[in-house]
């Protein structure tokens, strides 16, 4: 009877707490916290993105120059591509354990994925005879990427980077798997934390904001870097 | 290797599969769960998608849509519709999921139908074909190719996803996984990696042959291109997902 009565009040203390969609106390109050988590999401993206960058530009380029490459190197790419995060970061985590690092590595891979795809895409649009050209001047191999190729695949290089850095923002949250989901750490956190859906949603909007965010600075960032792209338009 | 060897043996324990809520149970519940899920998305998708790709409006509510999904990580849409009146477990996935397999079928069906020459839609319209069979028996075979392929990625991606709901209280094969980070089990963690990848990877199969099979014109076997072509890099232009 009298445990019968407890419980009944347990679970009516439970639905009469308030859950609201979003709560701006939440927020001042754990600024630092959310900061942490955001700082590791910006953290993890950028290395990622970068990383992903430095080991793609070679492949791109030697899967333009050695033609029968450029077909195992997309088909590759494509399968994995095709694995779920969650079985890549649980392949990665026994060699890595429950570390930063192994968030690290799979979206490394996945955003190298997708740039390889997108470099080689813009190196394999850069005229032919323009490349013949600027060899008939006497341009050597580094000068040939420096000025011929890479202005002008810069267009296709950017819009790789962009989609790579937005879809690593929204990857980073399942390396909660790890316990180093960034911002994800905020969503996971408020489900364990009995559905607090203040900070499930703080978490989730935090993750597109970031996202949106680092997508128009790329932007901008072309437009700076391709002043002639205005100057036609 | 640590715990591969493990994921073997449990993989080749025909219990593991065949007991009640063992792998195969699992599995059953991941694609009935995932099959729900990109079914009402096609379902609400594909009319509007072709609605707008035939009169060539709301181009650009389509591609801010799919651009926007793409920055909406799927483990919050999963928590949210989780904690949400919906509750958690396979009814909310299932929402969470067809939220998600939407964008990319409505670009693609919207892509496809845009791309429909106007020539030969005149054409046949001036043959005396009704507005109905024109749309039956000359946009669909054209814009075919592309409806599917925003329906692999789509049900690619869900199927991949539908493993994370396992994280807040769903169902699926990601539970093998979660259950395995939830003792340190390291077998467990990469057996369920290993199912979740082959079947992701066996989606895609059996989707790029269907497309295959549904394409227009001559068929030429999917992964056997000329020598003397050079395969050219294509660049992500649609909503063609991210794996999650």
């Amino acid at each position: 009877m009298l445990s019968a009565g407890a419980g009944t009040y347990a679970v009516r203390a439970a639905d009469a707490a308030p859950n609201p969609w979003f709560d701006a106390s939440y927020v001042v109050e754990n600024w630092g916290t959310i900061l942490r988590y955001l700082g590791e999401h910006v953290r993890l993206t950028v290395a990622a993105v970068v990383i992903g960058a430095l080991i793609a530009l070679p492949l791109a380029l030697l899967a333009r120059r050695v033609r029968w490459l450029a077909a195992p190197v997309l088909g590759f790419s494509s399968i994995v591509y095709t694995i779920p995060s969650l079985a890549m970061f649980a392949l990665i985590f026994p060699f890595t354990g429950l570390t930063a690092t192994t968030v690290l590595v799979g979206l490394v891979v996945y955003s190298l994925v997708i740039l390889v795809r997108n470099f080689l895409t813009g190196l394999q649009g850069v005229p032919g005879d323009v490349r013949e050209a600027a060899e008939g001047m006497g341009y050597g191999r580094f000068r040939l990427f420096w000025q011929i190729d890479l202005p002008l695949a810069l267009p296709a290089f950017i819009a790789g980077l962009r989609i790579a850095t937005v879809s690593t923002v929204a990857l980073t949250t399942v390396g909660v798997l790890v316990g180093h989901g960034g911002l994800g750490q905020l969503i996971f956190g408020g489900f364990n934390s009995n559905f607090y859906r203040a900070e499930i949603v703080t978490g989730a909007v935090g993750c597109v904001l970031l996202a949106l965010f680092a997508d128009v600075l790329l932007a901008g960032a072309e437009r700076l870097l391709t002043p002639w792209a205005r100057a036609r338009s | 290797m640590t715990g591969f060897g493990d994921a073997l043996v449990y993989l080749n324990d025909p219990f593991n599969w065949t007991r009640p809520g063992g792998l195969l149970d699992l599995l059953v519940e991941h694609l009935a769960v995932s099959g729900i899920a990109v079914l009402a998305a096609l379902v609400l998708a594909l009319p509007l998608g072709i609605a707008l790709g035939t009169s060539g409006r709301g181009g650009g509510a389509v591609v801010v849509l799919s651009n926007v999904s793409r920055a909406v990580p799927t483990l919050a849409l999963l928590t949210l519709f989780a904690v949400s009146p919906i509750g958690f477990g396979n009814r909310a996935t299932a929402i969470a999921l067809a939220v998600f397999a939407f964008p990319p079928i409505l670009t693609n069906t919207y892509v496809g139908f845009r791309g429909v020459d106007g020539d030969v839609r005149e054409a046949a319209r001036a043959m005396g074909m009704t507005r109905g069979q024109v749309l039956r028996g000359v946009e669909l075979p054209l814009a075919l190719p592309l409806v599917m392929t925003g329906v692999r990625t789509a049900a690619v991606q869900v199927v991949a996803t539908a493993g994370l709901a396992a994280l807040v209280g769903g169902g699926g094969l990601g539970r093998v996984v979660n259950l395995g980070f939830g003792q340190q089990d390291y077998g467990l963690i990469i057996a369920g990696a290993i199912v979740i990848a082959a079947l992701a990877l066996l989606t895609e199969l059996v989707l790029v042959a269907l497309t295959w099979a549904v394409r227009p014109g001559p068929r030429r076997l999917p992964f056997v291109t000329g020598r003397r072509r050079t395969v050219r890099g294509e660049p992500e232009l649609t909503a063609t997902g991210v794996p999650q």
